[in-house]
């Protein structure tokens, strides 16, 4: 089986969220639902040493949708099976005649993947912009990044290319859903479980 | 912004076959579709990284992949004021804009790059169908400012209009009508143009000089160099062994992906390029893509680069055959002649000087916040590493000292002989390659008198009082008459981009002192709420125009069609169609329109441009085409390139013909200007402290130096009423933890940030990001007074103040005290 995934290039991401904005026009999505997410880690200290400061501060982007994983935490939980891994692609959908918005897969992500939608009552996500890809296209994000620092494609491939890195903080351990997603860090990238950074946006309660 | 004023976003219950339907994609393609990714198992050759072919392919394909079923599309160009109007593709379907794609023709590389629309571009759709769009004619019903409106006739508007100007007119004379700086729409025929066109045919208007973006820098340039401040091209950089830049963040202001900032990248990833950026922020084009980020107090910039000359000078470092040669005023020999003795630069900086004062790198470390030791290494660096190539972004010189701070980053390669070479740059910003794009033709202003862009609430307030030597009044000794008719056209200047917006909404309600105001607008912005008639303009996506790549597209250029993708809605009309209404009421129309439709005067235009660029295809084929992109149009990739190879032959527009290290004209000015106590104007670049800095006693009572950030998230203040860029680029106050944690405030606290102007309700953002001792707002946010002194809008112009810079009269918009506080 293929697998498709995506490659983010940590290190020319510049926080601008394009690839956001291109999604959600793409897919018409409201305020407070994102299929792609995009944040900030930062930290580091100041000190003042005869009046001048010093410090070390780090700051990264890191810009996650659905990794379509290769043990996906969101079809594992769903009491109705409506969140199924395609055979041909690995890609995971969701079969809204199935979904009865329990809610239960976007509590199990622990990417934010899974994005409810109010009005229809039912959890929607990142299908990897699969009209596109079968029209020979790239998803809305890759295409719209002005960086060009995100890549869409059989991710056995991807990792050959850059590398088999999949989470630096703050994502999860990618032991967790083992996503289908290679990163290229950034100079400041921190690993998993770094607690230096905070968080921006702060994640919503 | 509510599900509800989506246009497009109307899921009822369906499955994800009908969502693609949705999205153009029939049943039977899905099926098909599965069934092909099934056979073939591996995408397409685009999918693959890198290469001609690659991009080709990719090209080509994304076309077929945007398109759906009952889908067309259109060209269009966010045409704002970043510098870039990238062009956009505009998808539509039933008569809506559904969709943007970005523009994706020939092959994308870094010298050849897809000119993709950065994250307000890419929200279009939500700005084109706003709710706050304007509909229809409106005249004022409520007091000026409080932004009640009745509906009135395009009739009733102009012959409104045609009174008021001819009432003005006759009254005060032409010199009374000012043309306000607006800087909203960059289209080329039905933009600003008309205007100024219909203006002119009525004898003429008070224009300004100078912009809120970069007025300090290109006033104070030329001094030195004798021409503006415009440096070598972003692609020079890759020859450069170090790039060192002050208050410039090109992945911000620059985002376009086919502009100037990718051009950055580009250069940076062709290796060999070591980079150090100087700033009070850690900006996104760091996030460690710099080599080194040096954080400085704002306003300090000229104090670093004197400790580094400093150090230079007294370690020999500098290069003295080139100052000889090519410069004026280094040292004594080279002062021209009336200079005072000891008035030169190597003088003042060793504290032999008038000042007597070294500008040690401890001294400079005690102004800036830098440490001594980081300028002493930045000093071996700069003086040991070649090329050199030093530039700066406009931030540096909105300041109260910005026209010190300008040349001041100026001598860093002049001390070090890096002008002129392969790799080096003047310390301006980076160039930028201009087609001459020809636009509808404005005619001749018959009007002498010229403002200083920032100086129009005093020509309102106290018009007839502004001279030549103490306001930096244009063309005539003295302003004839106060401005008694606004007009303000796309721009958003009168209400929000403005300093001391307090100050600024008396002067304007007062209907004695300016008794008419026109806006032409698309949004209902806070300037638009002052109008006395008010005009809705068309967005670019509903008119037919064409725009060119502007001041930031780097290298490449282009020109995109406007070809009116929809339809407009209501009654909404082209600035070319308003103003030729209006001149029909002076009996001016054959003369206005010279016969020519709008669409025929597009025509007309492109051919003028055609001529001028011959390897442009007819205009037939450009429209058919939508979009038309050259390369290699630029001819001066290395500033002052000439200059260095003949500085005899090729002499600069300095009265010197060198390179004015001492300005002569300057210290005219400085001997005859009126100056306010504190304002400095000097013939040697240098640190001047000012109002308002960290150093002035203001700062006891308001500690905290406060500037505006160019976020991604709007351009000035366009874009700001796009509910997508608002949820992802939130508007809040950037504070250090080290601050933070004295006022015990932490990210999301409501605050006030407050001074003696005004007060702005923000919430906190605690970020180490941002050094210790100052605040950033994002500006642009629409100011929104709550009546009782404070703006709940968090715009940064409630805070900043009108006191003008002294040489360029301009905008000192990073100089500001403030504190900060739980609200």
């Amino acid at each position: 089986m293929t697998q498709l995934g995506f490659f983010v290039d940590l290190s020319k991401c510049t926080g601008c969220k394009t690839c956001q904005v291109a999604c959600k026009d793409k897919n018409n999505l409201e305020v407070g639902r994102n299929f792609r997410r995009v944040s900030e880690y930062a930290g580091g200290s100041w000190k003042e040493v005869h009046g001048a400061w010093q410090q070390d501060v780090f700051a990264y982007y890191v810009s996650i949708a659905c990794n379509h994983c290769a043990k996906p935490a969101c079809v594992e939980v769903c009491p109705k099976g409506a969140l199924a891994k395609r055979a041909d692609n690995g890609l995971v959908l969701i079969d809204q005649q199935k979904c009865i918005g329990c809610r239960d897969c976007e509590d199990a992500c622990p990417y934010d993947a899974p994005q409810y939608n109010r009005a229809i009552r039912r959890m929607t996500k990142c299908d990897g912009c699969i009209d596109r890809i079968s029209a020979g296209a790239q998803p809305s994000c890759v295409d719209a990044c002005p960086q060009r620092a995100i890549e869409f494609g059989d991710v056995a491939e991807l990792r050959r290319q850059h590398g088999s890195l999949a989470a630096v903080a703050p994502l999860a351990d990618a032991a967790t859903t083992l996503p289908s997603l290679v990163l290229k860090p950034s100079r400041n990238s921190r690993p998993v479980g770094d607690t230096r950074g905070t968080v921006y946006p702060p994640k919503a309660e | 912004m509510s599900e509800k004023t989506l246009p497009c976003a109307d899921h009822g219950e369906y499955s994800m076959v009908e969502h693609l339907e949705r999205q153009g994609v029939s049943r039977r393609e899905f099926m098909t579709a599965c069934s092909v990714m099934t056979a073939t198992m591996t995408l397409p050759a685009l999918l693959r990284s890198g290469g001609a072919e690659a991009a080709e392919t990719a090209a080509g394909k994304a076309a077929a992949g945007a398109a759906g079923a009952g889908e067309t599309t259109a060209w269009s160009s966010c045409v704002v004021n970043c510098g870039s109007r990238c062009p956009l593709k505009v998808v539509v379907k039933d008569g809506q804009v559904i969709r943007i794609e970005p523009e994706n023709t020939g092959v994308d590389s870094c010298g050849t790059p897809h000119v993709r629309a950065c994250v307000r571009g890419r929200s279009m759709r939500l700005r084109l169908y706003s709710e706050e769009r304007l509909k229809t004619p409106m005249k004022r019903v409520g007091a000026r400012g409080e932004g009640k409106f009745e509906r009135i006739s395009w009739d009733e508007a102009f012959d409104t209009i045609a009174a008021a100007l001819k009432k003005t007119i006759d009254q005060y004379g032409n010199d009374a009508i000012y043309y306000q700086y607006g800087s909203g729409t960059y289209q080329l025929v039905a933009g600003r143009a008309p205007n100024f066109r219909l203006l002119n045919l009525l004898g003429g208007y008070l224009d300004q000089y100078g912009t809120y973006s970069s007025a300090q820098i290109r006033e104070a340039m030329p001094y030195t160099y004798g021409s503006g401040g415009n440096g070598s091209y972003m692609t020079e950089v890759a020859n450069a062994k170090l790039y060192l830049s002050f208050g410039n963040s090109p992945l911000n202001t620059r985002q376009s992906g086919g502009g100037k900032g990718y051009e950055w990248q580009c250069a940076k990833d062709a290796g060999g390029v070591r980079t150090i950026l100087v700033d009070p922020m850690y900006t996104d084009s760091m996030l460690g893509k710099e080599d080194e980020w040096v954080p400085i107090r704002p306003g300090t910039d000229a104090a670093l680069c004197e400790g580094i000359a400093y150090v230079l000078i007294t370690e020999n470092k500098v290069d003295q055959a080139f100052l000889d040669t090519y410069c004026v005023g280094y040292d004594e020999k080279t002062l021209p002649a009336g200079a005072p003795p000891k008035s030169d630069y190597k003088n003042y900086i060793l504290g032999h000087g008038a000042d007597k004062l070294a500008k040690t790198p401890a001294w400079a470390s005690q102004i800036t916040g830098v440490p001594v030791s980081t300028i002493v290494r930045l000093a071996h660096l700069i003086g040991d590493t070649k090329p050199l190539f030093v530039s700066q972004g406009y931030g540096v010189q909105r300041q109260a000292n910005g026209e010190q701070s300008v040349r001041a980053i100026a001598m860093l390669p002049i001390l070090t002989g890096n002008i002129g070479l392969p790799g080096t740059n003047t310390g301006a910003r980076e160039g930028d390659v201009e087609l001459g794009a020809v636009g509808l033709p404005v005619g001749k202003n018959s009007v002498k008198a010229v403002l200083p862009f920032f100086l129009w609430t005093d020509a309102i307030a106290r018009g007839t009082e502004m001279t030549a030597k103490r306001d930096g009044i244009r063309g005539v000794d003295k302003l004839k008459a106060p401005i008694k008719f606004m007009w303000n056209y796309a721009g958003n200047v009168l209400a929000n981009q403005h300093s001391d917006l307090n100050r600024t909404d008396a002067i304007l309600r007062d209907e004695k002192k300016c008794e008419f105001v026109l806006v032409i607008e698309n949004q209902m912005t806070p300037s638009a709420r002052y109008a006395d008639i008010l005009l809705p303009d068309l967005m670019a996506q509903e008119n037919f125009d064409y725009a060119a790549d502007g001041y930031a597209s780097g290298t490449g250029s282009f020109l995109v069609a406007l070809q009116q993708a929809v339809k407009p809605r209501y009654e909404e009309k082209s600035s070319y169609e308003i103003c030729r209404g209006i001149a029909k009421r002076f009996g001016l129309e054959e003369k206005f329109t010279e016969g020519r439709t709008q669409e025929q005067w597009v025509e007309w235009c492109y051919n003028e441009t055609r001529k001028k660029n011959p390897e442009l295809p007819d205009f037939a084929q450009f429209q058919k085409q939508g979009i038309a992109k050259m390369y290699g149009k630029g001819k001066a990739n290395i500033a002052l390139e000439g200059f260095r190879k003949d500085p005899v032959k090729n002499k600069l527009g300095t009265p010197s013909g060198k390179i004015e290290i001492y300005s002569a004209r300057l210290a005219k000015i400085a001997a005859e200007w009126e100056l306010p106590p504190g304002d400095v104007i000097s013939p040697l670049p240098q640190y001047v402290t000012t109002w308002e800095s960290h150093l002035d006693a203001k700062a006891a009572k308001y500690p905290l130096q406060l500037y505006g950030l160019h976020g991604h998230g709007r351009t000035h203040s366009t874009y700001h009423n796009v509910a997508w860029l608002r949820e992802l680029h939130p508007d809040a106050v950037l504070i250090n933890p080290v601050d933070a944690e004295k006022r015990k405030l932490k990210t999301g606290d409501a605050v006030r940030v407050f001074n003696d102007r005004g007060t702005v309700l923000l919430p906190a953002r605690v970020t180490p990001r941002i050094m210790p001792g100052v605040v950033a707002i994002p500006q642009g946010a629409w100011y929104k007074p709550n009546g009782k002194g404070v703006d709940e809008g968090g715009c940064i112009n409630t805070l900043t103040s009108h006191r003008p810079s002294p040489l360029a009269k301009a905008n000192p918009q990073h100089t500001n005290l403030v504190d900060v506080a739980k609200a």
